[in-house]
């Protein structure tokens, strides 16, 4: 797969299924765990990828679901965020019954459109709904890995929007990238905001949009992910604001909102 | 090859109560209908909107079909199952279009320089390429309708390929036209590593896929 590395389009002759070990588990928040994979033949991602797992009961059946890669290229290891949905039948095998030592199958990284590369120049708007920070914190991740000159080619914002203050994955690490000015962070919360909560406590909405994101004469490179309905909305006031089409790049995660 | 599958400690799955046979591997069934496109959705006026097939080479004519002369066209009603490289099927779903064996026998007609590919080109720059056999002999419509309803413009609308026996990528939303190839041209999607035909059933998901 190494002669995929560094091109424009990312496509590995084959992509082989493999056997990658769990190395560590972090529960994020209450519903969403991060998985470190360790995975023996990987030639490495680009930020906004993702990975096919596949898992194979003892009878032989079988169910496959694509996970986005949280980790920034240059980590060196293969980090995913599952977020746990209760009537699900893959994301609670992985949120509650696997552990470090276990192997899971996967192949990838899957996906040339939904990717972010330092190379792209100009200011960058990310915008999440709940599980579809993680393609997105790959982003943050590779930006944040690259030198002050770098960064400051590529201001980024973040508008963020999950149910609760508790359902905010990595948030601990996106405070740390605000306080360092390294990102302007924006959460929305849609369900309880916490007491004394000066936020936005609201779906994403078109006002929001217009205070949060760069104007289009700034050309941002959007990346929108989430959920469908979060996704459609988004991406439509955004052109409706302005913005090219061809820049506002989507990744939808799940049927429903 | 002898790809043998690893045992996913503790994991029993959710059995599909899909019928035996109708599940291609790797797939799952939902009843709902999810989205999957790579930018925003883009909203066409009925006006403003036509379908052409056309040649390889500028010297072919082309023939083009206004809203209203696609309608005019006969309709089929499609119930089919469809499939996303994403991991979804979904069953039984029903559709209203025009064969695309219609469009071609008229662009034959026409005089469109044949070919033995197709590339589909839609609204938003999007385009898949498929093999003339692909879209001919009854496997594949211009549709408009879903369900008893115009197409939704997040699902298509006003009109979408629809190509059931490939993989969802395949049915072009938005589309607005045909190119007749001589030659495989990679569309969108291909470009960007996935298979180049997309068979469900042999699970064509990406380029070097058997
Ligand atoms: C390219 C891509 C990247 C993805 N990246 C991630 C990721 O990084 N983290 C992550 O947690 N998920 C991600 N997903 C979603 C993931 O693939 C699964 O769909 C999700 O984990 C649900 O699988 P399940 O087997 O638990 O639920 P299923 O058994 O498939 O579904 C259970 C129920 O939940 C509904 N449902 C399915 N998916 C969602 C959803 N996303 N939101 C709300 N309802 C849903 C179904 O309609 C059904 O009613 C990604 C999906 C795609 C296509």
């Amino acid at each position: 797969m190494n002669e995929a590395i560094g091109e424009s389009v990312a496509t590995p002759p084959r992509l082989e299924w493999q056997v990658a070990s769990v190395v560590s588990v972090t529960q994020e928040t209450p519903r969403a765990r991060t998985l470190v994979l360790a995975v023996p033949r990987w030639a490495g991602h680009r930020a906004g990828q993702h990975v096919d797992l596949r898992l194979v009961a003892e009878d032989g059946y079988q169910a496959q679901r694509s996970y986005s890669i949280a980790s920034a290229p240059a980590d060196g290891m293969v980090a995913l965020t599952v977020e746990r949905l209760d009537d699900g039948e893959v994301s609670p095998y992985l949120c509650d019954v696997v552990q470090p030592g276990d192997g899971v199958e996967l192949r990838g990284p899957i996906g040339g459109y939904f990717v972010w590369e330092p190379a792209q120049r100009g200011p960058l708007f990310l915008v999440a709904g709940g599980s579809g920070i993680v393609p997105l914190m790959a982003m943050l991740r590779q930006r944040g890995r690259a030198d002050v000159a770098a960064r400051a080619q590529v201001p980024v914002r973040l508008l963020y929007s999950a149910r609760t203050l508790d359902d905010v994955i990595y948030r601990a690490e996106l405070e740390q990238l605000a306080d360092a000015s390294q990102a302007e962070v924006v959460l929305t919360l849609t369900r309880q905001a916490p007491p004394g909560w000066s936020g936005y406590h609201r779906r994403v909405d078109r006002t929001m949009l217009e205070a949060v994101s760069w104007p289009s004469s700034d050309e941002p490179n959007v990346y929108v992910c989430g959920p469908t309905s979060l996704v459609e909305s988004v991406a439509t006031l955004l052109v409706e604001l302005g913005h090219a089409a061809s820049r506002v790049r989507t990744e939808r995660f799940g049927p429903t909102g | 090859m002898a790809d043998k599958p690893f045992i996913a400690r503790g994991f029993h799955g959710r059995r599909a109560a899909a019928p035996p046979g109708r599940l291609p591997p790797g797939q799952y069934e939902t009843r709902d209908f999810p989205v999957l496109s790579a930018g925003p959705t883009p909203h066409t006026s009925l006006t403003a909107w036509d379908f052409t097939i056309r040649g390889a080479d500028d010297a072919s004519p082309s023939v083009r079909w206004s809203w209203d002369e696609l309608q005019a066209l006969p309709h089929e009603t499609p119930t089919v199952d469809i499939h996303c490289v994403t991991k979804w099927s979904k069953f039984d779903t029903k559709w209203e279009g025009v064969s695309v064996d219609t469009l071609l026998d008229a662009a034959r007609a026409a005089g469109v320089a044949n070919g033995a590919f197709v590339l589909a080109y839609c609204d938003g720059g999007y385009t898949t390429n498929l093999p003339l056999a692909d879209v001919t002999g009854g496997k594949a419509w211009v549709a408009f309708g879903y369900d008893g309803a115009p197409l939704a413009p997040e699902h298509g609308g006003p009109a979408r390929l629809l190509v059931p026996h490939l993989y969802f990528w395949k049915s072009a939303k938005w589309v607005r036209g045909l190119t007749l190839l001589p030659n495989d041209e990679p569309g969108f999607w291909e470009q960007l590593g996935y298979h180049d035909r997309g068979d469900p059933w042999r699970e064509q998901r990406y380029r070097g896929d058997p």
